[in-house]
C-alpha cells in the first residue's frame, strides 16, 4: 500500500513535471509579454529601456531557459510576483484558493446530498412516472448553462425576493472570527453554490441511477432476498453498496472540475475565487500568477486521481496495491 | 409413503413482455414428499429456474404466478405478501444458486453474508451468530473456516464458494431446500465432492429438496425421485430407477437414449431431432409434437393431461410408451 502511494506520488510529481513545461510553453506562445504591457501604459519609453527591462526580467532568453528560472525560484519557494496586482503571488492566491476550494467543497456536498438519493429513488422506480421526472430535471440541469441559471437565481432570490446578496463574497467590514462573519459568509455563498451544484447534481443523478440499476441486476441480489432480508438492506447493504463504486471515481473527478470549473459561477456573482482570478492574470499576461494557478488546477486532478483509486481500495475488497 | 411438505398444482408464470405475455410456465404439478430429493430435469429455458423462483417468490419483473397453487405444510406460498415471504425464506424455505461467483456479494465477507440473516430471523447477539456461522462452514467442509469467516468470496475457489452458498443456506435449518443448478458452473472432481455433501448433508438433516440440474447423470446419483419438463409443463414424473429404465414419455425417452454408455463406442449419439419450440409460438395442444415419432392429430387438439398410469408415475402423453 505504502510502496503504491509512493509510486503514485512520483508519478504525480513527473506528470506536474511536464505539464508545467507545456503550460509554461504555451504562455510564451502568447502574443505580447510584460514589457509590452508596460509601453502601453508608459509612451515615453525608449527602446534601451524596453531592451533594457527584457534582459533585466530575463525575457530575451530562450524559453527552457526562462522555465529552468521559474523552476528554481519556485524551488526556492518563491512564487514570484503578480505584476497586475503589485504583491506576492501568495499574498492574492491564498485566500482566493480557499474561497474557491469553499465553494466547490459545498458545491459537492450539496448535491451529493440531493443527487444520490434521488438518483437511488429513480433507479427503484425504472419506467414509472417518477424515474421520468427525476431524468426529466436531471437532464435540465446537465444542459441549462451555468450562467443563465446564475442570473435567474440572482433575479428571483436577491432581486424580486431579497433574500440573498446578488453578489460578492462577504459584507465589508465583517469580522470573520465571529458568528455572524459566519453566518455572513454563508448567506454570499448559497446564490454561487446551488448554481455551481445544478449541473453536478444532473450528472450525479444519472451516474447514480445507472450504477444502482446495473448493481440491483446482479445475481447476488437475488441471493440476499432469498435470504428473506428486509427490503431495505438488500436495497442498502447489497445495492447500493456496490452500486458506490462506480461513483467513487466520477465524483473524485468531478471535484477537480468543479474546482476549475468555477470561474462562471464566480464571474456572474462576482465570488472572490481563484477561476476569475485565473482568467484576469492570462488576459493580463501575469504570467506567475497563472503558471502558480495552473499548476494547481493540474495538481488538483492529479490528486482527485490518486485519491479516487485510494478509496477504491477501501470501499472494492478484491482490489489490493502492491 | 410419508406425507407430502410440498404440494405444487398447475404452476402457471407468465412474462408480461412489451412482445406480449409469455407463459414460460403453463401447468406444472408435483408433490415432494418430506425427507426426499426430488430431481428437475429438462432443457435450458423449460422453466426448471423459474419453477424455483416462483416457488421463492423471487421473480424479476416482468414474470408474475398466473395461476395455481404450491403448498408448504399446507401453507400457500403464492399467495404471501412479500413481507409474509421474507418471514419464510431462509427459515422455511432456502436455495442454493448456479453460479457461486456472482450469487455472492462481492464487497461483503463470507461471515458477513451468513450472519445477515441470522440476525434477520433470530434474536442472536454478534458473538452467537459468528459461531453459529463458523460451525455452519466448519460442516460443510470448509477448512479453516475460522479464517473463511472473514475473507471475501474472491477470495475463496469455485467449490468453497459453494460450500459458503451451502452453508449459508443452511445456517437457519430450513425445512426445504431448493438447489437450482448448484454443480454446473463447477468442473468435474469439484462437482463430485459437492454432490458427495449435498448427499450427506440431506440425509444427516433429513432435509426435503428440490435439486434441479440438466445433467442426467447428477440427477441418476441424488435424486429419489425425478421430473422431466418441457416447454414449461411437466412431462414425466417417476421414481428415479423407474425413470431411467422404463421412460414412459417419448421425449425422456430420447433423452435417456442420447445417454451415453461407458465402454460402448457409437458413431454418433441419438440426438432429439428439431429444437424446443420457443415461448412465443408454443403450439397448440402437445408442445413437444413436432419432434415426436408418435405425433398424431390428437396431440395437436388439446395439452395431453398429467397423469398417473401406474402408481408413482405420471405422465403427460396421448401415446405413452409400453412400461418395461
Amino acid at each position: 500500500m505504502m510502496s503504491f502511494i509512493l509510486r503514485r506520488l512520483i508519478q504525480t510529481l513527473i506528470v506536474i513535471g511536464a505539464l508545467s513545461f507545456f503550460c509554461f510553453y504555451l504562455m510564451s506562445l502568447m502574443p505580447g509579454d510584460p514589457v509590452d504591457m508596460m509601453i502601453s501604459s508608459n509612451p515615453n519609453m525608449t527602446s534601451e529601456d524596453v531592451s533594457r527591462l527584457r534582459e533585466l526580467y530575463g525575457l530575451d532568453q530562450p524559453v527552457y531557459k526562462r522555465y529552468l528560472n521559474w523552476v528554481s525560484t519556485l524551488a526556492q519557494g518563491d512564487l514570484g510576483y503578480s505584476r497586475t496586482y503589485r504583491v506576492p503571488v501568495t499574498e492574492i492566491l491564498g485566500p482566493r484558493l480557499w474561497n474557491t476550494f469553499i465553494l466547490s467543497g459545498l458545491s459537492l456536498i450539496f448535491s451529493l446530498l440531493v443527487a444520490i438519493p434521488l438518483g437511488v429513488f429513480a433507479a427503484l422506480n425504472q419506467g414509472k412516472k417518477l424515474d421520468y421526472f427525476i431524468n426529466f430535471f436531471a437532464f435540465a440541469g446537465i444542459s441549462l448553462p451555468s450562467f443563465w441559471l446564475a442570473i435567474v437565481l440572482i433575479l428571483i432570490f436577491a432581486v424580486q425576493i431579497p433574500l440573498f446578496p446578488a453578489s460578492g463574497t462577504m459584507s465589508v467590514g465583517t469580522d470573520m472570527t465571529s458568528f455572524e462573519g459566519f453566518f455572513d459568509r454563508i448567506k454570499y455563498l448559497i446564490l454561487p453554490t446551488l448554481s455551481l451544484s445544478f449541473m453536478s447534481i444532473g450528472s450525479f443523478v444519472r451516474f447514480t441511477r445507472s450504477s444502482m440499476l446495473e448493481a440491483m441486476r446482479n445475481d447476488y441480489i437475488r441471493t440476499a432476498r432469498a435470504k428473506g432480508l428486509s427490503r431495505s438492506r438488500v436495497l442498502i447493504v447489497h445495492g447500493f453498496r456496490n452500486a458506490l463504486l462506480p461513483l467513487i471515481t466520477v465524483v473524485a473527478l468531478s471535484f477537480s472540475s468543479l474546482f476549475s470549473g468555477a470561474v462562471i459561477t464566480e464571474t456572474v456573482f462576482a465570488y472572490q475565487g481563484v477561476g476569475q482570478l485565473v482568467l484576469a492574470s492570462i488576459q493580463s499576461n501575469d504570467f506567475n500568477v497563472a503558471m502558480v494557478s495552473f499548476m494547481i488546477s493540474v495538481s488538483m486532478v492529479l490528486t482527485m486521481n490518486l485519491v479516487a483509486d485510494l478509496l477504491y481500495g477501501v470501499a472494492d475488497p478484491r482490489i489490493t496495491y502492491v | 409413503m410419508s406425507e407430502p411438505l410440498l404440494q405444487v398444482e398447475g404452476l402457471e408464470t407468465t412474462f408480461f413482455t412489451k412482445a406480449g405475455a409469455l407463459k414460460a410456465l403453463d401447468g406444472v404439478s408435483y408433490t415432494i414428499h418430506r425427507g426426499e430429493v426430488l430431481g428437475i430435469v429438462g432443457e435450458s429455458g423449460c422453466g426448471k429456474s423459474v419453477t424455483s423462483y416462483s416457488l421463492m417468490g423471487l421473480l424479476d419483473h416482468p414474470g408474475k404466478v398466473t395461476g395455481g397453487r404450491a403448498l408448504l405444510n399446507g401453507v400457500d406460498l403464492l399467495s404471501l405478501t412479500e413481507e409474509e415471504y421474507q418471514k419464510v425464506r431462509a427459515k422455511k424455505i432456502a436455495m442454493i444458486f448456479q453460479e457461486p461467483m456472482t450469487a455472492l456479494n462481492p464487497v461483503l465477507t463470507i461471515g458477513q453474508q451468513i450472519d445477515e440473516q441470522l440476525f434477520q430471523h433470530t434474536d442472536l447477539t454478534p458473538a452467537q451468530a459468528r459461531k453459529h456461522s463458523i460451525e455452519m462452514l466448519a460442516k460443510v467442509g470448509i477448512p479453516s473456516p475460522e479464517e473463511r469467516y472473514s475473507n471475501y468470496p474472491h477470495q475463496l475457489s469455485g467449490g468453497m464458494r459453494q460450500r459458503a452458498m451451502i452453508a449459508m443456506a443452511l445456517a437457519l435449518g430450513p425445512e426445504f431446500l431448493i438447489a437450482d443448478e448448484p454443480t454446473t458452473a463447477l468442473d468435474v472432481t469439484i462437482q463430485a465432492q459437492i454432490l458427495e455433501l449435498f448427499q450427506s448433508l440431506q440425509k444427516e438433516m433429513g432435509m426435503t429438496v428440490q435439486f434441479i440440474t440438466h445433467d442426467l447423470g447428477v440427477i441418476s446419483e441424488i435424486s429419489d425421485r425425478v421430473m422431466v419438463m418441457y416447454a414449461g409443463r411437466s412431462a414425466e414424473l417417476a421414481p428415479t430407477e423407474e425413470l431411467f429404465r422404463s421412460p414412459r414419455h417419448p421425449y425422456t425417452a430420447s433423452l435417456v437414449r442420447s445417454i451415453p454408455v461407458l465402454g460402448q463406442r457409437v458413431d454418433r449419439l441419438p440426438t432429439i431431432e428439431g429444437v424446443v419450440p420457443s415461448l412465443m409460438e408454443r403450439p397448440d395442444g402437445c408442445a413437444f409434437q413436432n419432434r415426436c415419432p408418435y405425433q398424431t392429430a390428437e396431440c395437436a387438439q388439446a395439452v395431453p393431461p398429467f397423469t398417473e398410469l401406474s402408481p408413482g408415475h405420471f405422465v403427460a402423453c396421448f401415446h405413452p410408451l409400453e412400461a418395461k
